[in-house]
């Protein structure tokens, strides 16, 4: 069982460099979608202190259906509508700094690991540098992205990596209070998409660099 | 029961607004969804008082304990209540107008054309946004007030493009992004919590209590990291500098009633989220912390305010930066403890009530002369002369001129800080209030006085729907400045003292 766990943390953090690295915007949705799969493997497989395995049965469902089906769904659905399936997401040499940035913030959180009182307790090994490197990467994306759905790419990898961090704490009483945060970032993301067809509408693009009309 | 249909009269009066067909039935169902509430909001808190007072009476509580109001969320719920009737009773007239406006509109800032959401979706967003305030402000569980902040974000964002330009698209995806990316960083916030008091965990849904009861015995190190993670997520929601980024955009491109409930409403349901994160660190004895940052963080707010205020020519967006300000204030004021507490808690009403109406009486000068310029606005007195006079008078209230609220609150904190001889502080917050007026006063005064533009409309109609509810919020701020009611006195000192007075 824990060489599985120290597998799917390690593809955790192998799925975080790709999305670094990847220049279009497909593969990202794909790998986002990946790191949903991973994440419903990891809530059953990390030891917590006070689930039982029916709600963790039914929220690994939930996270199935929503970021393994109904985000890949909802994503790839808006890429085809503003006609970007091809299009690179990072300006030129972006995904190097992106890369540098990543591998820093992994350096961090694996020192920061070491640091924490409690943190080694709570958590089976490396799953804490891994949760705080997703959840870096994310913030990175969202960032260093220039197109507005790179941008919410970015947004699902910080909540993942945050859904990580949490995973060993939940307990029985705490599962009604994981669903609504599924479907309420099922519900950004919807807003989200819509709001990217406004902007294609609009701008004719999803480059977040033209947003420049408001200023002092 | 009443303090279920806090939620449940919105949601279901939100529902029914996208089937609502006709304008006088969605005008009836906004009335009576902001009339409602504001009735199960005082029920509410009357029993809540009783239930504080006396242990013979039940305290409120519905969903299995999820929601379980205290004196200082109930604060912000009658805000929030008031806040949403008054902008209903403006939202009548306005949408009544727009109606009778031709589909397709050009945008007077640079002739590109545009139309506007569906009434129906932008009513339905506004009662839902109302729900989600309602859970934010009567829950004592940090996780579904932070489900209820984020639900906010995505309720107010179609409110914020109802009208579908260029701009305003603009506004609602930093808006979106900002907020939301600030929102999951008091996610982890909320974890960091649950490690400090790591193996124990609350049984019940009251996580407040159990927190505060328990704080001593959780690890200092991570609750102060989780402090850190809360104010920077609800800060960024709230607006404090150096994260208002998306406040002015925002609030300049909404619909005045919009921007009226955003700065009014919202940006207080935000500022309850760090209050409860302030609270368990002050149980933990390590107030001094939490007090450090919010001061730290309150003055940043009123400097970076006062830059951006001074040389403003955009109304709306000035403010917008006011609010950043005031939010700056109510950090300090928490952050000082003691009688500011108490200051700041005066400051959150007063605030609130003065600039919905000045979010209001802009959306009237917007209407009138087409323009967002405060350079363009000239002789208000002579074409909107009770639009005038109150916008004069909410200068001098929201810059904290006697006799009004503000200058109460604004002058307890001053006091507060000179009797615990923080000199600094006081010089800082003299001066940036100082700068605030000055910068404020000119573009205020000009638009009030002067000979009114050759190209401006003739005459712009004041009606009970578009004066009546500023005129009585404004008569609110004179009274607060010139008499406190001694209930609610003694409702802003319970709230005081549960936020660390």
């Amino acid at each position: 069982m824990a060489t599985v766990l120290q597998i799917a943390i390690i593809l955790l953090l192998l799925g975080n460099f790709a999305m670094l690295t990847a220049n279009r915007l497909e593969p990202r949705i794909r790998l986002v979608s990946f790191q949903g799969a991973l994440l419903a493997a990891l809530l059953l497989l990390v030891p917590q202190q006070g689930a039982n395995l029916m709600h963790n049965l039914l929220l690994a469902g939930a996270i199935v259906l929503i970021k393994v089906i109904g985000f890949p769904l909802l994503l790839h659905r808006t890429l085809h509508k503003v006609g970007l399936a091809s299009h690179s997401a990072v300006r030129g040499s972006g995904h190097k700094y992106a890369v540098i940035s990543g591998m820093c913030c992994l350096i961090f959180a694996l020192w920061l690991e070491t640091r924490l009182p409690f943190a080694q307790e709570i958590y089976p090994p490396l799953f804490f540098p891994a949760a705080l490197a997703t959840l870096f990467s994310g913030l990175i994306m969202v960032v260093g992205r220039m197109r507005a759905l790179g941008q919410v790419l970015g947004y699902l990898v910080a909540e993942n990596g945050i859904f990580l961090l949490s995973m060993p704490l939940m307990m029985e009483s705490s599962t009604w209070f994981e669903l609504s945060l599924l479907l309420d970032v099922f519900v950004a993301v919807f807003v989200m998409g819509i709001a990217i067809n406004y902007i294609s509408e609009t701008f004719e693009s999803i480059d977040v660099g033209r947003f420049c009309s408001l200023r002092d | 029961m009443v303090l279920l249909l806090l939620l449940l009269l919105p949601l279901a009066g939100g529902t029914a607004m996208l089937f609502a067909s006709s304008f006088t039935l969605r005008a009836l169902l906004l009335m009576a969804v902001a009339l409602g509430h504001n009735i199960c909001s005082l029920l509410t808190t009357r029993q809540t008082l009783l239930a504080a007072g006396d242990p013979a009476h039940a305290a409120p509580v519905a969903l299995g304990g999820v929601l379980c109001p205290d004196v200082l969320g109930l604060v912000f719920l009658c805000l929030a209540s008031a806040l949403f009737t008054a902008a209903s009773c403006y939202a009548i007239g306005y949408l009544r107008d727009e109606d009778a406006k031709a589909p397709v509109r050009r945008h007077f800032q640079d002739g590109s054309s545009f139309t506007n959401a569906p009434q129906q979706r932008f009513l339905a967003c506004l009662c839902f946004f109302l729900a989600a305030m309602s859970l934010v402000t009567t829950t004592q569980h940090l996780g579904a007030l932070w489900v209820g902040i984020e639900v906010t974000t995505l309720t107010s964002a179609p409110l914020i493009y109802f009208h579908r330009h260029k701009e305003a698209l603009e506004a609602t995806w930093k808006y979106l992004m900002i907020c939301s990316v600030g929102i999951a960083l008091a996610l982890l916030g909320n974890v960091l919590f649950s490690i400090a008091f790591y193996p124990e965990a609350p049984q019940d849904h009251n996580q407040m209590l159990y927190y505060i009861s328990h704080a001593t015995k959780a690890q200092p190190a991570w609750l102060k990291a989780a402090f850190i993670f809360l104010l920077v997520g609800f800060g960024t929601k709230m607006g404090l500098a150096p994260l208002h980024n998306w406040l002015p955009d925002a609030h300049s491109q909404a619909p005045s009633l919009v921007s009226a409930l955003l700065s009014g409403a919202l940006l207080n349901c935000a500022f309850l989220g760090i209050l409860r994160g302030h609270q368990v660190l002050n149980a933990a004895g390590l107030g001094e912390f939490s007090s450090g940052l919010l001061v730290f963080f309150g003055l940043l707010s009123m400097l970076t305010a006062a830059l951006f205020i001074v040389g403003q020519g955009h109304y709306k967006r000035l403010l917008a930066y006011s609010s950043v300000e005031h939010m700056g204030i109510l950090a300090l004021g928490v952050g000082l403890g003691g009688a500011a507490v108490y200051g700041a808690m005066l400051h959150a009403v007063c605030h609130s009530l003065t600039k919905c109406m000045l979010f209001l009486l802009a959306g009237n000068v917007l209407t009138h002369y087409h323009t967002l310029s405060s350079y363009d606005v000239r002789g208000m007195r002579w074409t909107m002369p009770i639009t005038a006079c109150l916008w004069a008078g909410g200068f001098l209230a929201i810059t904290g001129s006697p006799p009004f609220g503000l200058f109460v609150s604004e002058f307890s904190i001053l006091q507060h800080i000179f009797t615990t001889e923080r000199y600094f502080v006081g010089a800082a917050y003299l001066v940036l209030l100082a700068v605030i007026f000055v910068g404020m006063s000119i573009p205020f005064l000009r638009m009030v006085q002067g000979v009114t533009p050759p190209a401006t409309p003739p005459a712009f109609k004041e009606t009970v729907f578009n004066v009546g509810p500023c005129a009585v919020l404004g008569l609110l701020i004179v009274t607060l400045g010139l008499y406190m009611p001694p209930w609610l006195d003694s409702f802003l000192r319970q709230a005081a003292h549960l936020a660390g007075e």
